[in-house]
């Protein structure tokens, strides 16, 4: 154990210090043996061990990929909750107006892409040119459900930014969002061919997560079928 | 030019740090007057320091010098004078200067006011707050550095978040730092004890005035930022749980419980490894409180501005810390004996049972604040733990300590007697059951359990009033003897009577706004009434008017009472420019039963407004029981008997009963 | 000194507080319209959006959230309810949607047991911790219970010269 160098220091200064020698000689550093010590010892490392497994955690949280404030979705592995959603209208594509949507849309067979965006949201401005290229490189379904929005806003925001979306509905009570766990705009599902939720993004999309994301996800549905 | 001046002193007191760190040390160790005596000026020099570099921030701030970045970026000439003061520890890089300007004033409040200190304790001490002192303005000067310029320097800040621009949030921060940084003074005396081998009852004595500064500061600075959230968050809300909120409360707890056990220690010579090793939990709490805030691990209402370099650097520091801290400890206290005994029904007793509630109590809200990282981490699996849980937990371990709190004073030290001390409470039993029962006569259809939380708080008011009674043999002597007694009681024992009342008080608050607060939340055209809690108000209409750097629009109502006019109340809704952002302003009557609390909600389409109503009552109970808390820590502090440097009394001159 | 608090006041005390604090929280965001007629259905509302945490603002209930989602999920619960769904069902259907992230007040599982019972075993594990330190000196002090060595001399030394 430690020498008794202290012991010695101690009452030396016990001396010169403040406190009456008997006083101070009572508590000084002593060295403990026998098991009660070795006990002691363990319990002596424990807050440093505890202490450990705390730092331990702070460095995972700080080193952990990703946004903390993103969770993940419980419905991946789930079936697409049933849309029943009125068309936005006025919305023309090819002379069709562009239609609502359905239970029927989902689970025909092959995978869809269903995206939730608002005119008033600024990172779907980000986002939006993404969708029109992914639907022109792939020719991807995608339906678009236009979350809490002015029709008149929404229709301008598409002929500004192009249509990707081959049918639309309108949420304007925000019940499709919570029936799809949606918490932030925009949010992105792909459900696949028997209308099971395959994959979910949270924020905008970039031609980076189309890329490794959302090409694999819309691959690997596709292949299931 | 300022800036740079300000700059340089920060680079400079980092090597003064450095050297105070060292040196003094070095001298302990050696056994070397000359090195140890180091120590003094050099603490001087780094408040000195330290405090000009305060004051170039500052003088940027009122100068509106936006050629620094920090200024430009939180604050606006329009602003107030007081928040552009205020401003300076608003943000990250400005706060942080301000927690190592603390540091230094409490280094160099030790130099100055130590003097009855061991030389070689004094060095040591000296030297640990230096080190912290040092890691820290590292920190500063590598990844905060709140003097960078901006070249051209802008014509206009972006502002100070409006819902910081107020009174009580102005004073709060410095509060609360001079609570967490004022525990570093207990932190550096257990390391430096432990370095010395040395653990005494004069120890105990040297630390405890340390810890209750800062323990008085930490109590004042979190009830002002419970009140600011009480009348700025628009709801009454006043406390929430939220992992911010919990690392100030962390510290807190265990510093109360530092409190406690040094009393043991002073006296007893008992629980010394213990309170050594709360000691340095408690300013760890502190610390990890401000990795907690600035790495961002965690996400939370108040957090700074989240940089994740920060975050590592700030472990780092942990790392050295409390590890070192921790390891010296392991090291050590196997070798420190215990001193003397007692029997479990005795003061110390009552103390040890207070250090275990308030352990646990503090370990359940560590748990619970990282749980879900821990989770997350092991598992994958994302969970919440929010207030319901902590009030479920939290709770329960207060309700043996309130019961517990009276019994300690009226037992004596080795051993006591509980019939005694339950005889001298029968005045409190009593109140608590009248408190009771009146509880449930008057609000026959609350929660059943409010009454007892009413009977919990009145008994501990109640048996800390017996206490004192019985101390001046209140009704047992003649009058004279009683002035006597009471002009002759310590005043660091009106301090503890006067804080364990505003416990009680607090109680009755928490319980009574909790337990039978009253809503309406309704939409009033002009003209309408409303009834609340006895209260009829008169809506009169809205009001618009312009602030200095805002628009207001408040609604006016008309508020009395069994048809007398009580007051108008002038809920309000400001529109800030800079940043562009809106806050609300309760409309709050106070009185003895409670608050009438009023927010202005938004316009209707047919001209009426959503208004919401609250009567919160007892709710300033809540912050008055904090006040007393913090007025008997001062009075404890002026105790002759407690003041640094005070000649020492014979060490058996324990309190008589 | 294992029982003498234990026993008192632990059960008085889960009891106690477990209702006196639990769950009463004001609100701030709920607007005029979403409130219900029904009183009684309306309290178990605002029981359930305490307990439901809004996931946009980050630690707050929806009770005390402004933001939309709060409001469409505040509108949501009392839409439930009034259909006639208990208050688990209630808390069920949001689970299923937004994962067990939502509830404020985590279920007790196997994920969660050791966070339930961290009061209980910390309560143990401090008082065990204290307690032996405690008895530890008593063993080495070796005198009666009260007396340091040097009292119990001194006790000594008068106890012969009475003698």
């Amino acid at each position: 154990m430690q020498d008794e160098a202290p012991a010695r220091r101690m009452s030396t200064q016990a001396a010169t210090g403040s406190r009456p020698t008997e006083l101070a000689a009572r508590s000084a550093v002593e060295p403990a043996v026998g098991p009660a010590a070795a006990s002691a010892r363990t319990a002596g490392l424990l807050p440093l061990m505890i202490f450990a497994a705390i730092a331990g955690l702070f460095a995972f949280a700080l080193m952990r990929p990703g946004d903390p404030s993103k969770i993940p979705s419980a419905l991946i592995g789930r079936a697409a909750p049933p849309l029943t959603l009125a068309a936005l209208e006025g919305v023309i594509e090819k002379g069709q107006p562009v239609p609502g949507l359905t239970p029927a849309d989902v689970a025909r067979g092959s995978p869809v892409i269903v995206n939730f965006w608002a005119s008033w949201c600024i990172p779907c401005v980000d986002e939006h040119p993404v969708l029109v290229a992914l639907k022109a490189r792939t020719g991807a379904t995608i339906y678009g459900i236009n979350h809490k929005d002015q029709s008149a806003n929404a229709r301008r925001f598409l002929a500004r930014y192009g249509n990707p979306f081959a049918a639309i509905g309108t949420d304007g009570n925000g019940r499709a969002a919570i029936d799809w766990g949606v918490y932030g705009m925009p949010e992105t599902f792909i459900v696949d061919g028997a209308g099971i939720i395959v994959f979910k993004h949270v924020g905008p999309l970039t031609p980076h997560i189309v890329e490794t994301a959302i090409l694999p996800a819309l691959e690997k549905a596709k292949r299931q079928r | 030019m300022i800036a740079e001046i300000g700059h340089f002193c920060l680079v400079l007191a980092l090597l003064v740090a450095a050297v105070q760190t060292i040196l003094p040390a070095l001298g302990a160790h050696w056994r070397e007057p000359r090195l140890m005596a180091m120590a003094e000026p050099a603490a001087l020099t780094q408040l000195a320091l330290l405090a000009l570099a305060f004051l170039a921030l500052m003088h940027a701030y009122v100068t509106s010098d936006f050629s620094v970045a920090n200024t430009w970026e939180n604050s606006h000439t329009l602003k107030p004078m007081l928040y552009k003061i205020s401003g300076v520890w608003g943000n990250h890089e400005g706060s942080m200067l301000l927690w190592v300007l603390i540091l230094a004033l409490f280094g160099a409040a030790v130099a100055q006011f130590g003097r009855n200190l061991p030389a070689s304790l004094k060095a040591n001490v000296l030297a640990v707050q230096a080190s912290i002192a040092f890691g820290f303005l590292l920190f500063i000067v590598a990844t905060s550095n709140p003097f960078a310029r901006l070249d051209p320097a802008p014509l206009e800040g972006r502002g100070l978040n409006p819902i910081l621009q107020d009174p009580a949030l102005a004073f709060h921060p410095p509060f609360l730092y001079a609570g967490y940084v004022g525990f570093s003074m207990a932190f550096s005396f257990a390391v430096a004890a432990l370095i010395e081998g040395r653990i005494d009852s004069a120890w105990a004595r040297w630390v405890r005035p340390w810890t209750l500064a800062a323990w008085m500061c930490l109590t004042i600075g979190i009830a002002m930022g419970s009140w600011w959230a009480y009348y700025e968050l628009g709801w009454g809300g006043w406390w929430f749980w939220d992992p911010v909120e919990n690392a100030s409360f962390m510290p807190w707890l265990a510093g109360t419980a530092l409190l406690h056990s040094a009393v043991v220690m002073e006296k007893r010579e008992a629980l010394k490894i213990w309170t050594i090793l709360l000691a340095i939990l408690t300013f760890s709490l502190s610390l990890m409180g401000t990795f907690l805030v600035r790495s961002g691990i965690l996400s939370s209402v108040h957090a700074f501005a989240v940089d994740p370099k920060r975050g590592v650097f700030i472990l780092g520091l942990l790392f050295i810390y409390i590890g070192g801290a921790l390891s010296l400890y392991s090291l050590r206290a196997g070798q420190l004996r215990q001193g003397g005994i007692f029997s479990p029904i005795s003061r110390e007793g009552s103390l040890v049972l207070n250090n275990i509630l308030l352990a646990t109590a503090t370990g359940t809200v560590l748990v619970g604040t990282l749980y879900p990282l821990a989770l997350e981490a092991l598992t994958g699996a994302k969970i919440s733990v929010g207030a319901p849980y902590f009030n479920m937990t939290f709770g329960p371990l207060m309700v043996p300590l309130l019961l517990a709190v009276p019994f300690g004073p009226l037992l004596a030290w080795k051993r006591g007697d509980l019939a005694a001390a339950m005889e001298r409470l029968l005045a409190a039993i009593a109140a608590a059951t009248v408190a009771a029962a009146l509880a449930l006569a008057f609000f026959i259809r609350g929660p059943w359990l409010a009454p007892l939380g009413i009977a919990l708080g009145v008994w501990v008011i109640a048996g800390t009033l017996c206490e004192l009674a019985f101390r001046v043999k209140f009704l047992r002597a003649p009058w004279s003897e009683v002035y006597r007694r009471l002009a002759n009681l310590p005043r660091a024992s009106y301090g503890g009577t006067l804080a364990h009342a505003g416990l009680g008080l607090m109680v009755l608050g928490i319980v009574g706004t909790t337990a039978w607060q009253s809503e309406k939340i309704l939409t009033l055209r002009p003209g309408e009434h409303v009834d609340i809690a006895g209260y009829s108000l008169e809506f009169k209409g809205t009001l618009p008017s312009q602030g200095p750097n805002y628009s207001e629009i408040s609604g006016v109502l008309a508020v009395s009472r069994q048809g007398r006019p009580v007051t108008e109340l002038t809920p309000s809704k400001r529109l800030y420019e800079t940043p562009r952002q809106s806050t609300t302003e309760a409309g709050i009557h106070v009185s003895w039963r409670g608050d009438l609390y009023t927010v202005l909600g938004d316009g209707q389409a047919d001209g009426s407004y959503a208004i919401r109503l609250y009567f919160n009552p007892l709710v300033r109970f809540i912050w008055l029981g904090a006040i007393l808390m913090f007025l008997g820590g001062g009075l404890s502090l002026s105790d002759r008997r407690l003041r640094v440097g005070a000649p020492r009394r014979a060490p058996t001159a324990v309190p008589a009963e | 000194m294992h029982h003498w608090h234990k026993g008192l006041c632990l059960v008085v005390a889960l009891a106690l507080a477990s209702l006196v604090f639990a769950g009463f929280g004001p609100a701030v965001a709920i607007e005029p319209d979403e409130i219900l007629q029904d009183a009684a259905l309306e309290s178990r509302a605002r029981q359930i959006s305490a307990d439901l945490r809004c996931l946009v603002c980050q630690n707050q209930s929806i009770d005390d959230s402004s933001a939309s989602l709060a409001k469409d999920l505040r509108v949501l619960v009392r839409q439930r309810l009034s259909e006639g769904d208990s208050d688990a069902d209630v808390r069920a259907f949001v689970v299923a949607r937004y994962g067990e992230f939502v509830l404020l007040r985590p279920p007790l599982s196997l994920r969660t047991i050791l966070l339930w019972a961290t009061p209980f075993l910390l309560l143990a594990f401090i008082a065990q911790a204290i307690l032996r330190k405690l008895n530890a000196a008593k063993r080495e002090t070796g005198g009666v219970a009260g007396l340091t060595a040097d009292e119990q001399k001194r006790l000594d030394t008068i106890l012969k010269r009475d003698a």
